[in-house]
């Protein structure tokens, strides 16, 4: 024991200046009792912030009759709602599975590879497939062939042995452009008409989501949360890291794999109901975690859904009843978490 | 008892380590010693069930590693190894709470607060324990995983370059405290060194590896010859007796 304390003055008086920072969180830390109130905090002025910005959503501007103003935001607002979950879900999931926090799924093209799922449908099966087929059914056996792809490319990817980020990151680059051409490349070869009807259903966006899939995409993003709930002990001891994760008996090969897969359903879900979206997840998975302040998933989490609700339809409604723009939301978005990125990526090359 | 039968893992063409069986006793420090490149860290991680091997299997207390399931075998050993480096911001008290989680799943009960509190006061890092990690001194950090490993209780610790980055009253104090683990509280201790005279001076039994394979094992008395460690690790190292110690000098 007092070999230890000596050694912990020999730490203190050894680097002079972490004494000063020591005595400097120490004070903050007197005020502790406030501190760990801070999630709890942040949790309530982010719910605040979120339930005025709906309320707004549904409200401002409305016109002529309630229930129909009422039925026809309602459904707005729930998708919004919807991508807003299930873009800060499958973000700060992801993340911690790889032990990252610039990666996101859309960084790594995920969202590209639903849009090109989609192309070669049409493509190989004709446009025919695209109309004649229940949008519904349409969209849950995207989902799967998105599940099986994703799958493929995550277990390589994280399952065996630890790759450095910068791997990862070249690779996800790569496959996104790589996504992103194949489906141009098919779009091209399209006849002008399908191609015509394949934009439609591509180009979503938060202005204009696709009302078709609320539905079912509502108990998909229910039924993926009810498993993700059930693993919910295990995400902070995966922010650990892998080795760590296993020494603590986490089953890793088994939990990563269904977290991969609850992280391809959300992302297909989102994508489906609004189309590709880039930096929106990286905003607000990085904003949440600054605000929280630790890495608990139980705050981290919600606080991202809040941050992303708030986002989405606070900032739909500002942009359509105040400024009266219309499709501008998606690229403010893309813009400010763009700027995160190049933030988290010099910050990195700093240290 | 570790017991590991004929366990080889390749990269490609090459064999890091190649066919290894040992028994590591139950009960004080053993030390597994070796240059560069010996398969020392390869071995611990597959020992640990970090790694896969490619053949053989590793046995503790008579639990396969690779069939048990992982929180069973979460209980009885840990693993520490040299490069923590994880996005996840804790303090140390969350840090070392995860010691409990084989235990607890996440809900800390009574019996689990003693354990952390102890494993805390027992590093000395009391005083600490509200601090956020990224605010620690390397040594500080170090010590708090040491806490973590000890919190989740487990007649094995496993820990791979417990002293890198540690400057000497760090390191000296880092052996002190695992000897003290030892001899305290019954734990058996394996741990990768590259400083010989600490593992002289501290450990209770010596495992030396080369090219993969085991080059000698046995107690210090045995190990920290002139002769061995010469043909360990090829260069002329001279052994001297300080205060009822072996000493290497290899300088010059």
């Amino acid at each position: 024991m007092r070999v230890d304390a000596g050694s912990d003055n020999g730490v203190v008086s050894a680097n002079g200046d972490s004494r000063f920072r020591g005595n400097d969180t120490e004070s903050g830390d007197s005020s502790g009792r406030k501190k760990l109130s801070r999630p709890a905090l942040v949790l309530i002025a982010l719910g605040v912030a979120a339930l005025v910005s709906i309320a707004l959503f549904m409200t401002l501007d409305a016109k002529g009759s309630w229930s129909f103003v009422l039925s026809f935001r309602g459904k707005k607002l729930l998708s919004l709602v919807l991508v807003a979950y299930s873009v800060a879900v499958s973000t700060v999931l992801f993340q911690t599975v790889t032990n990252n926090r610039i990666l996101t799924p859309s960084i790594m093209g995920f969202d590209a590879l639903y849009v090109l799922i989609k192309t070669a449908v049409v493509f190989f099966f004709g446009v025919s497939a695209l109309v004649s087929i229940d949008s519904q059914i349409q969209f849950v056996v995207e989902l799967f062939v998105m599940v099986g792809f994703s799958f493929l490319l995550f277990r390589w990817l994280f399952l065996g042995e630890e790759r450095s980020l910068h791997l990862l990151v070249l690779v996800g680059i790569v496959f996104g452009i790589l996504f992103r051409s194949l489906s141009q490349l098919m779009q091209r070869m399209l006849d002008p008409g399908a191609f015509n009807v394949l934009q439609d259903t591509l180009f979503a966006s938060f202005a204009t989501t696709d009302p078709t899939l609320l539905g079912i995409a509502t108990v998909i993003v229910v039924l993926t949360s009810f498993v993700g709930w059930r693993l919910m002990h295990t995400y902070d001891v995966l922010s650990l890291g892998r080795a760590q994760a296993i020494n603590l008996g986490v089953d890793y090969k088994r939990t990563v794999a269904v977290i991969l897969v609850l992280v391809a359903i959300l992302v297909s879900v989102s994508t489906a109901l609004v189309g590709p979206v880039t930096f929106f997840g990286l905003l607000v998975a990085t904003l949440a975690h600054s605000l929280i302040g630790n890495s608990k998933h139980r705050y981290v989490l919600p606080a991202a859904v809040l941050l992303g609700v708030i986002a989405l339809v606070g900032g739909q409604t500002l942009l359509e009843r105040v400024f009266a723009f219309d499709t501008a939301l998606s690229i403010i978005i893309e813009f400010l978490g763009g700027l995160v990125f190049i933030v988290l990526v010099l910050r990195r090359s700093a240290r | 008892m570790i017991i590991t039968s004929d366990i080889s893992k390749s990269y490609g063409e090459s064999t890091v380590v190649d066919g290894v069986s040992l028994s590591l006793p139950k009960g004080g420090i053993t030390s597994i010693i070796g240059p560069n490149g010996a398969g020392k860290s390869t071995l611990l991680s597959m020992v640990s069930r970090l790694m896969a091997m490619d053949k053989g299997s590793v046995t503790v207390d008579g639990l396969d590693v690779s069939k048990t399931p992982g929180d069973v075998l979460a209980r009885r050993l840990s693993i520490l190894r040299q490069d923590n480096h994880m996005t996840a911001r804790l303090t140390v008290h969350d840090l070392v709470s995860f010691g409990r989680y084989p235990y607890s799943k996440g809900r800390l009960n009574a019996d689990d607060k003693v354990h952390i509190d102890e494993a805390i006061g027992y590093l000395d890092l009391t005083a600490l324990s509200g601090r956020f990690l990224d605010e620690l001194s390397g040594g500080q950090r170090q010590r708090a995983f040491v806490a973590m490993v000890l919190c989740q209780d487990t007649d094995y610790v496993l820990l791979d370059e417990p002293l890198n980055n540690l400057d000497m009253k760090h390191a000296m104090g880092m052996m002190k405290l695992l000897q003290r683990a030892a001899s305290e509280l019954g734990k058996t201790v394996v741990l990768v060194l590259h400083d010989i005279n600490f593992a002289s001076w501290y450990s209770d039994h010596i495992v030396a590896m080369k090219h993969g394979k085991v080059a000698a094992q046995g107690p210090v008395g045995e190990m920290i010859k002139p002769d061995v460690l010469s043909s360990i690790y090829e260069m002329d190292i001279a052994v001297h007796e300080i205060a009822g110690q072996r000493i290497s000098v290899y300088y010059g």
